[in-house]
């Protein structure tokens, strides 16, 4: 006998929802209060600087975003790839999706220098641009994305929801390879300029993404007393790991191929050996807590199966993931442009020397601010729409393995 | 009568022999004016890429220690200490449109300076990457910025070869007319675009030759008896990130 399943809104009386919206709500404020400084003062009160153009926000907004189309793939795992299991996840995956990519762009958006001419942006274009591109890209996935989620949960058009899952599925995956090649084709920079980081960005989205997937799961079923069974998360979390160790094998490949080119020694030795807070952030925070560790856990026979253990596992990808993109991005441009080979270079405008970056609390003010937006979304979502479904108890989601068990 | 004649015939004859020297100056002209000067662009004509201005540096005539063409550039745009323009900006956030850069040679211990700007190429990164369009190029060479369509993304920043722009992170004040500046938006070498419309040649060259160093030549690289085509075909010139193959417009001899 095949179970209904129904999807029910959040009852939100609760003091504990008061208060989760309210701290929502003072984060951003906070943000916006951030940006308010920042754009009234200008970027002088932020780290950032012409040595390093982008700088913790760019950090934060990219992981949003690259977490946002990762956070579509349990949705489409079900439509796409047909697997049951999944189906019941859909509309909070769409939902997720549509959340962090709208806190991604607030926090890309209200860091420009004039956030004030956005209608600009979206008014003139140049097709060379790949930043151009990903402004359709990511409008592109919010429409098709709502579209996506509207059919799904309206009975009556249930019927087309399958196309719109593969026009998401295949959009999501532009979508981060442009991502990817914001920075795969500056051709000038050495820590960049790679093909690789195309497909390296969708790899990490699919890692990033559905860690922060797992965590708003476990929060809402946990929060709402709703059972959450273990069919779905163990398979969650085991999805998990081997996306965990597909971005290991992307970063390795992408080292060992910079390693090969004589070139390139030199900036490899900054990031992997002598690069300060850069070298310490990649071995210590990306590969060793977020990635070796929260593998171990997953995967132990028995820590795998603690609730709490998976829980610490997506929040140290998520950690990691932050350190991955920071070590990247801002690691990327400390390291200086080799313009003379062969030269040692000096002059007033730091050529030739590592530059230096401490983010300002503005800045971070703002990133956080844009993933407390991505939340709020997500928590009001699910109290006024019907993305849960009441049970996921491993009876409701999957018959044949709660009778097997 | 031939009293009278004689002044006449005389100031006759000094108006034919001046008439043919100007003929004849005005005939052999191409060839004693071996090079082509700048000329203004009338203000109603368009831009054309029959020209393409650039600017050659002579590595071997440029001194150490002397920073000539940057405080002339400070001062002829208003940036830098000229101004003192951007008081709450720290080293690192205050824009420089040209800077020089001294080069040692890790094997030689040779040590060369060099200004260093927007390299104006031909197929500019910033422009390619800007997703407004507001970072362009003029059909005659010179890569510029709108600042009313720059969102102040910073993309042409990272896209940048030369670290040649510049963000401009406060408020400014009193700046030139010829040359806008504003806070939230990027900034870089213009190649002094108002004074080359005008004919006439940007400061830091005419700085260079001030000091008697003429390390610095500005011209058509388009028009092959202009001095800069005449110096680049007799001693070549090389571009910085020649690999990346922008085909700058400035050119560097002695790297």
């Amino acid at each position: 006998m095949k179970l209904a399943l129904n999807y029910r809104e959040i009852e939100g009386k609760s003091i504990g929802f008061w208060v989760l919206l309210g701290g929502l709500g003072l984060l951003i404020a906070l943000a916006l209060g951030a940006v308010l400084h920042m754009e009234h003062s200008g970027h002088h009160v932020t780290g950032m600087s012409n040595q390093i153009v982008w700088g913790m926000p760019h950090v934060f907004a990219i992981f949003l975003i690259v977490a946002a189309s990762g956070a579509l793939n349990v949705a489409s795992i079900g439509t796409v790839f047909g697997k049951p299991l999944y189906k019941p996840l859909g509309r909070l995956s769409g939902l997720l999706a549509v959340a962090l990519l709208l806190g991604g762009l607030m926090v890309l958006v209200l860091d420009l220098g004039h956030p004030d001419r956005l209608i600009v942006a979206m008014t003139y274009y140049n097709f060379k641009s790949i930043f151009a591109w990903n402004i359709i890209l990511y409008n592109g996935f919010l429409a098709i994305t709502i579209v996506y989620l509207w059919l799904m949960m309206e009975r009556k058009m249930n019927k087309y929801y399958h196309s719109a899952g593969y026009v998401a599925f295949v959009w999501r995956l532009i979508l981060t390879t442009g991502t990817g090649s914001i920075f795969g084709w500056l051709v000038a920079r050495e820590a960049y300029d790679m093909a690789l980081l195309a497909p390296m960005f969708i790899i990490m989205s699919f890692s990033y993404g559905l860690a922060v997937f797992i965590l708003v799961l476990m929060a809402a079923y946990n929060w709402t007393n709703r059972p959450l069974g273990n069919a779905v998360l163990y398979r969650l979390k085991n999805l998990l790991g081997v996306f965990i160790a597909a971005v290991l094998y992307f970063v390795a490949v992408y080292h060992l191929s910079n390693l090969y080119a004589t070139e390139h020694h030199a900036v490899e030795r900054f990031i992997l050996l002598d690069g300060g807070i850069y070298t310490k952030l990649f071995w210590i925070v990306q590969i060793i807590l977020g990635s070796l560790v929260p593998l171990a856990m997953i995967y132990h026979p028995s820590i795998g199966k603690s609730r709490p253990a998976i829980a610490t596992a997506c929040t140290l990808v998520i950690i990691g993931g932050l350190a991955q993109l920071y070590v990247l991005l801002i690691g990327g441009q400390a390291f200086p442009l080799d313009m003379f080979p062969g030269y040692e270079v000096t002059s007033s405008f730091f050529d030739g020397v590592v530059s230096s970056y401490s983010p300002s609390i503005w800045e971070i003010t703002l990133g956080v601010g844009g993933i407390a937006f991505a939340l709020l979304l997500v928590v009001v979502a699910v109290r006024v729409l019907r993305f849960l479904p009441e049970t996921l108890d491993d009876a409701a989601v999957d018959p044949h393995t709660a009778k097997a068990g | 009568m031939s009293d009278t004649a004689k002044p006449m015939n005389s100031a006759r004859r000094e108006f034919l022999s001046k008439a043919g020297a100007t003929a004849g100056a005005a005939a052999i002209a191409p060839g004693v004016f071996l090079t082509t000067p700048a000329v203004a662009r009338p203000a109603d004509e368009e831009v054309s890429s029959d020209k393409r201005w650039g600017l050659l540096i002579d590595t071997a005539k440029c001194a150490g220690g002397c920073d000539a063409c940057v405080s002339a550039c400070e001062t002829e745009n208003g940036w830098g200490g000229a101004d003192n323009s951007e008081k709450l900006s720290n080293d690192e956030q205050q824009a420089q449109w040209i800077r020089k850069v001294q080069l040692k040679e890790k094997a030689t211990g040779h040590v060369t300076t060099l200004p260093l700007m927007c390299q104006h190429c031909e197929t500019p990164p910033c422009v390619d990457v800007c997703p407004t369009g507001a970072s362009f190029k003029r059909a005659d060479g010179i890569v510029l910025v709108d600042k009313h369509i720059c969102i102040g993304c910073r993309y042409c920043m990272m896209a940048c070869p030369y670290k040649a722009r510049s963000f401009v992170h406060e408020d400014l004040k009193d700046q030139k007319p010829w040359a806008p500046r504003g806070k939230g938006t990027v900034e870089s070498c213009t190649m002094c675009v108002h004074l080359v419309d005008e004919g006439d040649t940007p400061a830091c060259v005419v700085a260079c030759k001030a000091e008697n160093h003429n390390a610095m030549f500005f011209g058509d690289l388009h028009d092959e008896n202009s001095e800069i085509s005449r110096q680049l075909e007799q001693y070549g010139g090389e571009q910085i990130r020649a690999d990346l193959g922008l085909n700058t417009g400035v050119r560097y001899r002695g790297i």
